[in-house]
């Protein structure tokens, strides 16, 4: 006779069975992972509530909890802010916040982690004033820097439980059924959020554009949604692919390009069928540029682009040079259209996209990723997130996570920046392990690990530049001589938390 | 003959351009100490000029200087400085007349002396840039054995003329036939002018082929993106390396063989096509001048 244990709706259910071990008996609270809802939980209606402050008092926030956000508005996001005001004004503290990224509109947060509202951040990355204070000890907790897929694992495995998620919805129905792709403040894929929204305790909708049901098409499902909160203007369309699609004219980013598409050609690995995510950034860009005259000139069609997907990844699509773009983070009006007309535009979650400890996610899949660097090592170290001066500014993205999972793994850089080395002795900050990076495209010299003496051999008959690693590095102090390194304290200000929860570096403070 | 497809135009006081430059590799680099130079900046100008000489690669690039003209106050300046700092190329600005090339070929000889460097190292490139400039031309090249090329500058030319630049360039038709005939008679390589429009790659590269037609066989490039399409242009294409390749293999062969006549592609091969053969196999670097 097993034993039995009564749980909270009163039925006897077993201690122990053998396909699941342990039985875990059903509670009222705590219901997540999946949502078994009891009869008095059912939310079949009244999910529309009227204000920020309605729908975070009926969330159940409380001090000491933790909410997430997602930066699919980018620069452009006034979701954050405004759930932020809100929560101040009903006294609510001790917060953690698990955002995606923290972009140049989050800089309010600041003022929120003096009062006390925030005490703890989780995110890929930060930049402008935010980073600044951050790197002074603005916070007394260090912040976990997650990369895309990291931070799908840490979600789905446990690792954080999200109590609220806020999710901002361009297109939402009574019942929570959202979407990124229609109404005036589109933006796309909501696949950072996608996530949140299977594990988060509560599911907030924040919506500027409620429809009548049913939203269509649904990327967020009703099933998972608690509540809708309606808001005059989730954010700003215009700011949200500030820089990330800028198209260079820089000679300089133009000749760093025509040599990586020429290390990519060099490879062998532009044939029918292969895949490839560009990034974003003028250089990265140009490479598509350059790959798409080369893939029309051969007749060559890959199968798919991945991960942030630009007007210009959605041209190649369009000129039937990709079979399907995946798509994690819609970056310009031009991708939001694709992905809302073209169904070969595929929306997908963060966690197929990069969570490393699925069953598969894309970015192992990928043949080609090319990559930018803040600065890169003689061991090919990548680092994307601290500034010559010590200050975080930028974010690991899935920098580590399609590094590690492409077959050829390409950094572009300049070699410096504005009289600053990138190619480096010692990265300030390791984001990306050297033993991922395959090659390095400096405008002066290209540089393959030597874990590859295929493809250098390949590069060299190809008539390419290459050179040792520390010859660039060379190249590099030549023109700006080898910097002070920035004084730091002994506080740790963050960890780096490699894509399979692995701490890889810590970030200290910075002493000005 | 040099190999000058491209002279990048860049000012000596843009401390960026003597960084950058090189990583697009035009065949020559010119730092510009004339025009590109306002009056209050060109002592820095040259200043920075000698220092980044010193200091800095260049790589394969040859390093160029446009002076000021003869008729200037900065003309003595900056060859007495420019020399030592080890610039060994010159452009002359505003070389009017055999004895603007006398002026500096004296002054050079002088300051080489000086230096205990051998008389004759710098070269010279005369700027023919007015109507003046162009009907003495012929002239002006032999006035030095420092010469080595000529170069076209468009825009005085067409100030002394009266008229002004268009896109078809018609204007310039009488300089542009008659300077590279000067130039392969002094036996030296004549470089056309800019082509402002840098946005406008079309119009440049329909002028490059022109230029080319014409007998010129370098450009003067005011933007690095011109660089690629005038490599391009200027260079022997493949199916003529290929077919210059062959012609000079089957010349081989057939005095190997004793045999005076021969033909490639069906065509009567004689000398004119030797020649040219391997003119085109020296600018693709296949064969040793």
């Amino acid at each position: 006779m097993k034993k039995l244990q009564k749980n909270q709706i009163g039925r006897d259910v077993p201690e122990h069975i053998q396909q699941m071990g342990d039985v875990k008996p059903y509670i009222r609270s705590g219901k997540r992972k999946e949502k078994y809802i009891t009869e008095s939980d059912k939310v079949y209606t009244g999910k529309v509530v009227g204000s920020l402050k309605e729908a975070i008092v009926k969330a159940g926030l409380q001090d000491g909890m933790t909410i997430s956000f997602h930066h699919h508005l980018r620069a452009g996001d006034m979701v954050l802010p405004k759930v932020m005001e809100a929560i101040d004004e009903l006294g609510i503290k001790d917060l953690t916040i698990c955002a995606s990224s923290l972009t140049s509109s989050h800089e309010c947060l600041i003022d929120y982690i003096k009062k006390g509202v925030v005490t703890s951040l989780q995110t890929s990355g930060m930049r402008g004033e935010l980073g600044k204070q951050v790197s002074r000890g603005l916070l007394d907790t260090a912040v976990v820097f997650r990369t895309h897929g990291g931070r799908a694992r840490a979600i789905q495995k446990g690792d954080v439980t999200i109590d609220v998620a806020f999710i901002a919805a361009s297109c939402c129905d009574d019942m929570g059924n959202m979407n990124g792709q229609q109404g005036p403040s589109a933006f796309g894929s909501m696949g950072y959020a996608m996530v949140d929204a299977r594990y988060a305790k509560k599911v907030v909708a924040v919506t500027d554009n409620l429809v009548d049901f049913p939203a269509y098409p649904v990327s967020i499902p009703q099933t998972l949604v608690d509540i809708v909160a309606e808001i005059d203007q989730i954010g700003d369309p215009e700011l949200m692919g500030q820089g990330a699609t800028r198209k260079t004219k820089s000679p300089l980013e133009l000749t760093i390009a025509e040599y990586a598409s020429k290390v990519l050609i060099a490879s062998g690995l532009i044939k029918n069928g292969f895949s490839y995510q560009a990034g974003t950034g003028g250089v990265s860009l140009a490479v598509v540029r350059f790959l798409r005259d080369y893939m029309k000139e051969n007749h060559i069609i890959g199968s798919f682009g991945s991960g942030g997907i630009t007007s210009t990844m959605v041209e190649l699509l369009n000129e039937g040079l990709f079979t399907g773009l995946l798509d994690v983070q819609t970056f310009d009006k031009g991708a939001v259209e694709s992905i809302r007309n073209n169904g070969n535009h595929i929306e997908m979650d963060a966690g197929t996209y990069a969570d490393p400890l699925t069953k598969g996610c894309v970015t192992n899949n990928l043949d080609i990723m090319i990559l930018s660097a803040t600065e890169v090592d003689v061991n090919f170290n990548v680092n994307v997130l601290t500034a010559s001066n010590g200050y975080v500014m930028g974010a690991l993205g899935g920098h580590p996570d399609t590094a590690a999972g492409a077959k050829l793994a390409i950094v572009v850089c300049p070699l410096t920046r504005k009289r600053i080395p990138i190619v480096v002795d010692e990265v300030m900050t390791i984001c990306t392990p050297g033993p991922s990076v395959d090659v390095v495209v400096t405008e002066r010299g290209i540089a393959v690990n030597p874990n590859n003496p295929l493809l250098k051999a390949e590069l060299v008959k190809a008539g390419l530049p290459v050179v040792d690693i520390k010859e660039l590095r060379d190249m590099a102090y030549s023109i700006t001589g080898k910097p002070n390194p920035p004084k730091f304290g002994e506080n740790i200000i963050g960890v780096v938390e490699y894509r399979d929860g692995t701490v890889i570096d810590m970030i200290k403070n910075v002493i000005d | 003959m040099y190999k000058m497809r491209t002279m990048l135009f860049c000012p000596a006081n843009k401390p960026k351009m003597y960084l950058n430059a090189p990583v697009f590799k035009p065949d020559c680099i010119l730092f510009d100490l004339e025009d590109a130079v306002a009056m209050s900046e060109k002592d820095a100008g040259r200043d920075l000029l000698c220092k980044a000489v010193e200091t800095l690669e260049f790589g394969d690039c040859m390093v160029f200087a446009r002076v000021n003209g003869t008729g200037t106050p900065f003309f003595e300046d900056d060859v007495r400085a420019i020399v030592p700092s080890g610039i060994r190329y010159m452009r002359l600005a505003m070389c009017d007349c055999p004895d603007d090339v006398v002026v500096l070929d004296q002054l050079l000889s002088e300051v080489e002396k000086e230096c205990g460097i051998e008389d004759g190292t710098v070269k010279i490139q005369c700027s023919i840039e007015t109507a003046k400039g162009v009907l003495n031309a012929r002239d002006t090249v032999k006035a030095s054995d420092r010469v080595i090329s000529l170069s076209f500058g468009a825009e005085d030319y067409t100030n002394s003329m009266g008229t002004v630049r268009t896109r078809e360039g018609n204007e310039l038709s009488y300089a542009r036939t008659y300077l590279p005939v000067v130039a392969a008679e002094a036996g030296i390589t004549a470089v056309d002018t800019v082509w402002s429009n840098y946005k406008d790659e079309e119009g440049f590269a329909e002028e490059v082929k022109w230029a080319k037609t014409l007998g010129f066989t370098g450009k003067s490039c005011i933007h690095p993106s011109q660089i690629k399409i005038a490599h391009q242009l200027l260079s022997p294409s493949e199916a003529e390396i290929e077919h210059a390749q062959r012609v000079v293999d089957a010349e081989r062969e057939a005095t190997a063989a004793g045999i005076g006549v021969f033909t490639v592609d069906n065509k009567m091969v004689d000398y004119p096509i030797i020649n040219k053969a391997k003119r085109i196999l020296i600018q693709a670097g296949r064969l040793e001048k």
